[in-house]
């Protein structure tokens, strides 16, 4: 009898060597700098890219085999929760704000990361990079691509997804992602490693994905928790990514600590800044909540990221500058967040609401320091004011940080009663800062950040209103025309969740079961 | 000494590994939240494919992990056999 004999296959080391090694090639007709025109003007000096190794070793042709079958388990999920209502299962309504908050700021990060890791992929010399930056390029196109898939069933019974696209590019609190991203993208291919791989992916991404998609399984949200660790599994492959960039180019040379410093310096507080938004949604949006944002902070950054710091410091490397005062705020910027949205519910297309009795006790004993002396009675006042028919809504517009784009609602480290502001003067205008890391961002690059497109000087410059507008008529209405050319539909996308059609329509399904609500 | 950790999604293709790498790593511990299991371990951990094949009587690929893996930390090192987590300091 013929016994089956195996092909023996190669190892895993050596066929990641087969397969990502000799790939490339010296161009001849053309100079190799101009076909590779961004690999040198950051000034990291890279001398021998053969010693870039992906830990994992993951090679296309496996790369292809378990995407796929990633793919096949979530779109059986995806499927099975849109044909049994699985939106009919979640804790409350209001956990959807989570998801619009996602899909509208969230999401559309992913497909810039697609673009940015594509162009850094084009843009290397070196083969290894090449090959992790075009799996992650394919990555972070599938994680738009699924979340849009998964979070169009609820679209299709919420209010406040229906123009994520559109909000991406106009509405206020957008411009924050949309500048932090577009930020890294026009950096060189190695900032953008820095910022986007090492920064975010690696020291800050955890607390996104990890606490927060298991709050969407604490609150029966099956799809989103499906498409989180999805997306997640990926991710760990990407923090590999970001870890390995890091050592190989401070190996690389000498010259290139202090340069990798300040982009460390740099990017760990804008991913910080940013995950404001993650923060917020974690304390005051889940109605079932797996932990507070300090308790992810102190687990993922501060034992994590501390791990990290300590491991890079035989290159030179010592934690980023903005550590410290980051540290100090996770004791507060969920709460200033959550008020900032609360104040500014009339212009942005998602619900907040005031925490009820039970929320208001799991916050004081989570945050024992800072939330019943700093920021409960302020919340019980808007309550108190509600009841009254007094929703109070804002409408004056924020003075805005030039860097993170975000309202100066942050306080000064040290000293919760007053806000932080800080200013510099570059020719002979003067920019504001939410915080001394922002201004010093602003001032390494100021030709970059005088171009920020800031969302309440072009309303204030009137480039927020719909085509024709004409401000002089009488009894015109700025902020009616800034919703207008939004495209939000007010009184659905809008406004408190207690008064909101979100909210009836959902007890309606529900048979009439009251979810536990303040006021 | 820091810890490393690897977490996985919570499901019956993660127990066995999760089974295999407390049985491999006498000083890791798991912690269990929703949908998520986490663990942790002082500076080393490792992931041995013949641990994990003895416990699924099957043949296993170790990036087969990968389709549930959530999330780790520390230096990673993997060949054929083994995946190792470790901080260097």
């Amino acid at each position: 009898m013929d016994a089956q004999v195996k092909k023996k296959k190669l190892g895993l080391k050596p066929r990641y060597q087969a397969m990502t090694r000799g790939l490339d090639w010296q161009t001849s007709y053309q100079d190799m700098d101009k076909v590779f025109p961004y690999d040198k003007y950051e000034g990291i000096k890279i001398h021998d890219w053969d010693k870039w190794e992906d830990p994992f070793r993951l090679t296309m042709d496996a790369y292809w085999k378990y995407q796929g079958e990633k793919e096949k388990k979530l779109y059986a999920v995806i499927d099975a929760f849109a044909q049994n209502s699985g939106q009919l299962g979640i804790s409350d309504a209001r956990y959807v704000n989570a998801l619009k908050l996602f899909i509208q700021g969230v999401s559309p990060l992913e497909y810039c990361a697609h673009r940015g890791f594509a162009h850094a992929g084009r843009h290397f010399t070196g083969v290894g990079a090449r090959v992790a930056s075009q799996m992650q390029s394919i990555d972070e196109l599938r994680h738009y691509q699924t979340q849009a898939h998964t979070i169009s069933n609820y679209n299709k019974y919420f209010n406040g997804m229906h123009k994520s696209n559109h909000w991406f590019d106009r509405v206020w609190y957008l411009s924050v992602p949309k500048s932090f991203f577009e930020d890294a993208m026009t950096g060189g291919p190695f900032e953008f490693l820095i910022a986007v791989s090492f920064s975010f992916e690696y020291v800050l991404t955890n607390l996104l994905f990890v606490p927060f998609m298991s709050g969407a399984a604490h609150n029966g949200d099956m799809s989103t928790v499906t498409f989180g660790f999805s997306a997640q599994s990926d991710e760990s492959r990407h923090m590999t990514l970001g870890i390995e960039c890091i050592k190989f180019i401070l190996e690389q040379d000498p010259a290139n600590v202090a340069i990798v410093q300040r982009w460390i310096d740099k990017w760990f507080w804008r991913g910080y800044r940013l995950l404001s938004i993650v923060a917020m949604m974690q304390d005051y949006m889940l109605p079932k909540r797996v932990m507070s944002w300090k308790e992810a902070w102190e687990m993922y950054a501060e034992s994590n990221g501390g791990a990290l710091f300590k491991d890079l410091a035989r290159y030179g490397i010592r934690p980023p500058k903005g550590w410290e005062d980051a540290c100090e705020g996770k004791d507060h910027i969920s709460h200033q967040a959550w008020n900032t949205f609360y104040n500014y519910n009339a212009a942005a297309p998602f619900h907040t609401w005031t925490p009820n009795a039970e929320e208001m006790e799991w916050l004081t004993e989570k945050y024992p320091d800072t939330f019943a002396k700093y920021y409960k009675p302020r919340f019980e006042y808007y309550g108190e004011q509600h009841k009254q028919g007094k929703r109070f809504y804002n409408t004056t517009l924020p003075m805005l940080c030039q860097t993170c784009q975000i309202p100066m609602v942050f306080h000064e480290p040290g000293d919760p009663g007053s806000i932080c502001y800080r200013e510099t003067d570059h020719q002979d205008v003067k920019y504001h800062f939410c915080s001394d890391h922002c201004k010093e961002i602003f001032t390494n690059e100021p030709e970059k950040y005088v171009q920020a497109w800031l969302p309440v000087h072009q309303i204030y410059q009137g480039n927020c209103f719909p085509e024709g507008t004409d401000p002089t008529v009488e009894g015109f209405d700025p902020l009616a025309a800034v919703l207008d050319y939004y495209e939000i539909e007010v009184g659905k996308d809008n406004f408190d969740f207690a008064d909101s059609e979100d909210r009836k329509n959902f007890r309606e399904w529900k048979g009439g079961v009251e979810e536990e609500v303040s006021p | 000494m820091s810890n490393v950790f690897i977490a996985f999604q919570a499901n019956e293709d993660s127990r066995p590994i999760v089974d295999s790498i407390l049985a491999d790593n006498p000083e890791a511990e798991a912690v269990y939240s929703p949908g998520l299991v986490k663990i942790d371990s002082p500076n080393r951990l490792v992931v041995n494919r013949e641990t994990i094949e003895e416990e699924i009587g099957r043949d296993f690929d170790l990036q087969e992990i990968h389709l549930n893996l959530v999330t780790l930390s520390g230096h990673i090192d993997e060949d054929d056999d083994q995946l190792t987590l470790s901080w260097e300091h």
